[in-house]
């Protein structure tokens, strides 16, 4: 990993050192950069944006913080500390998906109406971080789904898309699912705390 | 100091080196402010550009201070650009300049002569004002800074307040916007010359003739954009009590600045007007370089005129005949329950 210390530097400083040190990686690799103050760890954030490049920031002391930027291929280390004082242009909201119907009342009607809930997603300006889905809601994300279109067009947005693995076993769905990853309980509860919201149709 | 050796004069000023309106705001609420005197028709309750005291029904005295860094290398040009940016606030509130006093912070170790060529830029643009130049004050200081106190006078019938717009008013800027990005394009050795030179050109422009132009009609509100950005000087021109909404495919922007913008050479000071003004503003499918111009921090910038909507397009074109870039740029709206108070579209 290539540092640069930037403390010390007035903006646009740290963001041209930044820029450079990217140049020169000539390619994947990572790039740490030290600043002494929340704007310009804003400014890098906002260039990383633009340039569509990971990133993650993090204050270490007074007057101290550190902004990583992934290049390429390679995987961020800690790609979870981002909200740490860097604003993010997704929006942190978990759909969770708990069954195959929306509502309670007649079958037919519940799965119209999910139907159109997760197309009307597909819609919306601003789109969920991550779809949980478990128990009935297994059934969404395998073959025979009538709404896979719609949530491979999300996925394809970036939006993460997660199926109970305990509850494709049980409904032996396990080879079927055509959509978006397996996850586990633990991972479940985490995304459903990490939130700031979650939906639930 | 040798002679020769290069003077490290420009350290990223003009108005980039405003401090944030959020810092500030905090603090001035706190101050102390004597008893309420009926004939202070302007103060800073409301973030005006200048004061003004009524002396008489039609006279009023219009008061103002403005110094900073320099923002280019070039000592007269840096004057004029200081007291182009001091004289505009006497403009903006529609008022004529009489007097002006120089502010100076020197360093001893430096050269007098360039000290001599800061204070003739900024006399020359004085006098251009028709203005006297009445004396001075001058502190013996690290770094550089220039500007100037000024005097004028205005007929309080005629005075502009910066938030007494209404709605259906349509929005005219007078100047370009970018020369905040520009100059700091220029600091790190990216901005092409034609482009500082555009920059340097707006700014060593007073807004003298906009201002005299702007009084044959019917000019509900006035401010000068500087330091807190257009989108900054937009929402205390709103002034909590209404909206609007901007085109910002209209707004005249200095060539280079988009460039700037996409090189991402970016300002704390655009920063920290983003994060000041930014929750009241809606872009829609504004790109992000355009943004980045709209929290630009201006320099000596343009007039922000809210003009009555049958005034508009004759005031629009008198502007341009006289070769400013002015623009119709947007539209006063009454203020709506959960609407962004700024929408940009583009």
């Amino acid at each position: 990993m290539v540092k640069v210390d930037a403390r010390g530097d007035a903006c646009p400083l740290p963001v041209v050192k930044a820029k450079k040190a990217i140049a020169e990686l000539n390619g994947a690799g990572e790039v740490e950069i030290l600043v002494d103050n929340e704007i310009a760890v804003q400014n890098l954030t906002k260039m990383a944006q633009q340039k569509g490049l990971v990133y993650s920031a993090e204050k270490l002391a007074e007057r101290e913080y550190s902004v990583r930027f992934t290049v390429g291929k390679a995987v961020p280390e800690r790609e979870e500390k981002t909200e740490a004082c860097a604003p993010d242009t997704r929006t942190d909201t978990v759909v969770v998906i708990a069954s195959d119907q929306m509502g309670e009342g007649a079958e037919e009607l519940g799965k119209t109406l999910l139907k159109a809930f997760v197309f009307s997603l597909t819609q919306q300006d601003k789109l969920p971080k991550t779809i949980l889905l478990y128990n009935g809601g297994a059934y969404l994300t395998c073959e025979g789904s009538p709404m896979l279109e719609d949530l491979k067009a999300l996925e394809a947005e970036g939006v993460e898309i997660l199926t109970c693995g305990t509850c494709l076993n049980f409904y032996g769905l396990t080879e079927k699912l055509a959509v978006g990853g397996v996850t586990n309980m633990y991972v479940i509860a985490e995304k459903m705390l990490g939130a700031g919201n979650v939906v639930k149709p | 100091m040798p002679d020769g050796e290069k003077i490290v004069f420009c350290t990223g000023g003009g108005c980039t080196a405003k401090l944030g309106a959020g810092v500030l705001s905090r603090i001035l609420e706190k101050l102390p402010r004597g008893e309420k005197d009926p004939n202070l028709l302007v103060g800073y309750d409301s973030r005006d550009d200048a004061a003004v005291y009524k002396i008489t029904e039609d006279i009023a005295l219009v008061q103002t201070v403005d110094f900073f860094p320099p923002m280019v290398d070039d000592p007269y040009t840096f004057g004029q650009i200081a007291a182009a940016n001091a004289l505009s606030d006497v403009y903006a509130m529609g008022g004529e300049v009489k007097t002006a006093l120089n502010l100076v912070c020197f360093p001893e170790s430096m050269d007098l002569n360039v000290l001599g060529e800061i204070l003739c830029g900024g006399a020359e643009k004085v006098a251009e004002a028709g203005g006297i130049l009445a004396g001075g004050h001058s502190i013996a200081d690290t770094g550089v800074k220039y500007g100037l106190s000024v005097t004028g006078l205005v007929d309080p019938h005629h005075l502009y307040a910066n938030d007494a717009g209404r709605p259906g008013d349509k929005l005219i800027l007078t100047k370009a916007l970018g020369v905040g990005l520009i100059c700091t394009a220029n600091r790190v050795g990216e901005a092409a010359p034609e482009h500082l030179a555009g920059a340097i050109q707006s700014m060593t422009t007073l807004n003298k003739t906009a201002a005299q132009i702007s009084r044959k009609y019917a000019v509900h509100a006035a401010t000068d954009v500087t330091g807190f950005s257009f989108l900054g000087h937009l929402h205390e021109m709103m002034g909590g009590k209404l909206a609007c909404r901007v085109d910002a495919r209209r707004v005249p922007v200095l060539l280079g600045a988009w460039e700037a913008a996409d090189a991402f050479l970016y300002t704390a000071a655009g920063q920290r007007n983003r994060n000041h003004t930014g929750p009241f503003v809606r872009f829609e499918n504004v790109p992000f370089a355009m943004e980045e111009i709209l929290f630009d921090p201006q320099t000596s910038g343009g007039l922000l005129l809210a003009v009555a909507p049958q005034d508009a397009d004759a005031l629009e074109a008198e502007l341009k005949e006289v070769g400013l870039p002015a623009a119709i740029v947007g539209k006063i709206l009454e203020k709506e329950e959960k609407q962004p108070e700024i929408t940009v579209i583009f």
